[in-house]
């Protein structure tokens, strides 16, 4: 059978037809729809852990136990699963595991775009790329049985384009594949100095053994056709130079990249006359090819900032640009902004008259950024924000300068790396202020379920950790539950917060507009009593606009939420359902 | 037309041009042709600019669309369909919903919605105007409006023999389904 699937998708597939039973992931884009799709098969168990950290841990553990086992995440995210990711390079698997990262070239919903096919190397682990949605779901399978043949973590890694282009792919019935059986072993799994120094030794000799199968894996192949030019190329950059070239230039098509197979490469390039590597953001495939001596353009041409795109490759390697129409037109540009009904509105709209540094985190509530709100200060990574105001804070004291410092995180982000920011001020006698934005769900990667939700990915009720209690439990003394939506309760709070010395933590309360049940009121402009002043235009609400001088409230966007008429000045606004 | 056809739907987030976007493929496969699609999701979702990227024909390589290279692009926003205007062929078709969706800076009055977009489109391309939304409001529900506009792609690629319907049948709420069929009817008027 036939179906379109979206890469993600079809990784899950793949999960599923090879036996995997256990997976675990952060949400993250653009990963998120791997573990979305594997919740839909039952044959797996599958979760959200609260970080990537884990996730990766907790697939580890499974592997050990002896099961397939498979953990996801955006490039970030290995970042921080850094840590198990090498020591798992030592200890190796029992049931085969793949690490998932999901690259963000050209960064449509990252903080960077860092390229993760170093990991593969500085971990010393294989990696695969694949090219397409089929290669998605191949590759899994591949990935599993090299990570049980040579007792070894596979990276497997995809880029946007991979993980979110959709293709055909042919599905085929789950292997049936037992649960390995479990024993202990404590040289192979008890990283001790002793144990490590000796695995060491083993992950070399692995490396040599993977290089062998890297040269014969049929993931790596040569298409010959002309041998005026050759390509070495892989992932989504393979089907670019295929769109362009077509059957025009040989090329060298790499779905193993780690190692990289040195005699393929070298027979590849004697025997054509010029020689290009053709890959997304780093010189990952280039450097390594210029390493064996071998002349090779790539990054000389082909730009590694950015996606790479069909067209890109043309006009570098062929000199050819398509035409196409311009207008001379101012046409304004259209940012992502907070949507009509967000809690977040009314928390960044008081901190933002504070005229306080609000060090901000990764979520919908970074576009708290944007005009005209521009309430956040800073973005740097997941769980930075309470982290660094504890630093800027404690800087300030230490060099005699008094302001008070706020930041902004949400209920996933918190749960995610917040709390041992918390910890931090707590046990550090700190006083920056943490708002906790709590809209009771992992809103930006498209509303996932946390652990404060009260719900698991597979569905089921489960404990809902209680932020406050969590907050009183690490030593605030004084925590202060808001509701976002009443633009009072929370400019009480912050004022509190701006004197106070002790340390306090606020939690804004209110649901994403997006969830279920879907808020329906409606706020109207009365045009009799408004006095044009704008000032519920400073709260950046796509539902408010201004057109040829008058205000006006879209009510199919509208949710009722009131911000705007706390704000009016003049009482111009009435809540008229 | 030539082997591969490319489509860019173009609009504003939560329009609905993932869901249309998804019905075209799986309509596509249906008949036997290779397809490829790319979108993004995240961030932009949020009232951005979004874009979807469909390719199809007897074998398709890249998901993605260069500058001067789609066939038609399906603009479910005036705007958008000048910020896309770039990424189609000169001889190609701009499909246009007539509906007018203000960016923040219009909203707060920074800056103004262009005008006369639907005569410069005209003027510089095949332009074929849709009022999808209008058509969707009066049929019960503007959301409608994605469906209107895939009607009308369907018609103008001449694939009315793909059983669409059934399609749709496949991917929207039974207590919409009503609306969708009937938009669709509308769109291929």
């Amino acid at each position: 059978m036939k179906k379109i699937m979206m890469g993600d998708e079809a990784v899950a597939r793949g999960a599923y037809e090879y036996g995997v039973t256990f997976a675990s992931a952060y949400p993250g884009t653009p990963s998120t729809e791997i573990l979305e799709n594997i919740s839909k098969y039952k044959e797996i168990y599958s979760e959200w852990a609260p970080n990537e950290k884990v996730a990766l841990e907790a697939a580890i553990g499974a592997s050990i136990a002896g099961a397939r086992s498979l953990a996801a995440m955006k490039h970030v995210g290995l970042n921080v699963a850094a840590d198990p990711l090498f020591t798992f390079a030592y200890t190796g698997v029992n049931g085969g595991c793949i690490v998932i990262t999901a690259d963000d070239p050209g960064m449509h919903s990252s903080q960077n775009e860092q390229d993760n096919r170093y990991y593969a190397k500085f971990a010393k682990i294989p990696m695969v790329e694949p090219s397409d949605s089929q290669e998605c779901k191949d590759f899994v399978g591949y990935a599993l049985d090299l990570s049980e043949k040579y007792d070894t973590p596979v990276l497997f890694r995809l880029t946007t384009r991979v993980s979110h282009g959709k293709g055909v792919v042919e599905l085929k019935e789950r292997k049936d594949i037992e649960m390995k059986s479990y024993k202990k072993d404590i040289s192979k799994y008890v990283m001790v100095p002793a144990n490590a120094q000796k695995k060491h030794i083993e992950v070399e000799k692995r490396l040599k053994a993977l290089k062998e199968e890297s040269e014969r894996s049929p993931l790596n192949k040569i298409e010959w056709k002309s041998k005026e030019i050759g390509i070495i190329t892989s992932g989504i950059s393979y089907l670019y130079v295929k769109e362009i070239f077509d059957d025009e230039v040989s090329i060298l098509k790499l779905g193993m990249t780690y190692p990289l197979p040195e005699k393929l490469i070298r027979e590849f390039a004697e025997k054509v006359d010029r020689l290009y590597v053709v890959e997304e953001l780093e010189p990952y495939i280039e450097e390594y090819v210029k390493s064996l001596g071998i002349s090779v353009i790539g990054k000389d041409l082909i730009p590694n900032i950015g996606e790479l795109n069909p067209g890109i490759i043309k006009k570098a390697l062929k000199g050819e640009e398509n035409e196409y129409i311009e207008l001379d037109l101012n046409i304004p540009g259209r940012p992502p902004m907070l949507c009509a009904g967000c809690p977040h509105r009314g928390v960044f709209y008081v901190l933002k008259q504070k005229k306080v540094p609000v060090l901000g985190d990764i979520g919908c509530y970074t576009l708290g950024a944007a005009p005209p709100l521009e309430a956040i200060d800073t973005c740097v990574c997941m769980g930075a924000s309470i982290s660094g105001a504890h630093g800027f804070q404690k800087a300030n004291e230490h060099n005699g300068r008094k302001q008070k410092i706020f930041s902004v995180i949400g209920d996933s982000t918190f749960f995610h790396s917040g709390i041992t920011g918390l910890i931090d001020i707590v046990y550090n006698k700190g006083n920056a202020v943490p708002i906790i934005l709590d809209n009771r769900i992992t809103a930006m990667t498209g509303h996932q379920q946390n652990p404060g939700t009260g719900k698991t990915l597979m569905g089921e009720n489960t404990q809902e950790i209680d932020i406050p209690k969590l907050c009183e439990a690490i030593g605030i003394k004084n925590i202060r539950v808001v509701n976002p939506f009443d633009i009072e309760d929370v400019k009480n709070a912050v004022d509190e917060a701006m004197t106070t010395d002790e340390t306090m933590a606020i939690v804004a309360k209110g649901p994403c507009a997006l969830i279920p049940p879907k808020p329906t009121g409606e706020c109207k402009i009365n045009q009799d009593k408004c006095r044009k002043c704008g000032v519920c235009l400073r709260i950046g609400c796509p539902a408010i606009s201004k057109k040829d001088g008058l205000f006006n409230i879209d009510p199919e966007q509208c949710t009722g939420c009131t911000v705007c008429m706390q704000v009016c000045p003049f009482d111009a606004i009435e809540k008229v359902r | 037309m030539q082997d591969v056809t490319s489509i860019l739907l173009v609009g504003v987030g939560g329009q609905g041009t993932i869901l249309a976007s998804k019905i075209l493929t799986e309509g596509l496969l249906n008949e036997g042709y290779d397809v490829k699609m790319s979108e993004v999701h995240g961030m932009s979702q949020r009232g951005g600019s979004v874009n979807t990227q469909i390719r199809f024909g007897k074998k398709v390589y890249s998901p993605v669309i260069d500058l001067g290279s789609a066939d038609i692009i399906v603009a479910f926003e005036k705007m958008e369909a000048a910020r896309w205007l770039k990424y189609l062929k000169k001889e190609g078709t701009m499909i246009v919903n007539t509906v007018e969706i203000p960016s923040l800076t219009i909203l707060i009055g920074k800056e103004k919605y262009p005008e006369d977009l639907i005569e410069i489109l005209t003027d510089k391309t095949k332009t074929i105007t849709v009022d999808a939304s209008k058509i969707a409001e009066e049929l019960g529900n503007i959301k409608a409006q994605n469906i209107v506009l895939l009607g009308k792609l369907i018609k103008y690629l001449d694939l009315r023999n793909i059983d669409w319907e059934a399609i749709i049948k496949e991917n929207v709420p039974e207590k919409f389904l009503d609306l969708n069929i009937k938009a669709f009817r509308k769109g291929l008027e």
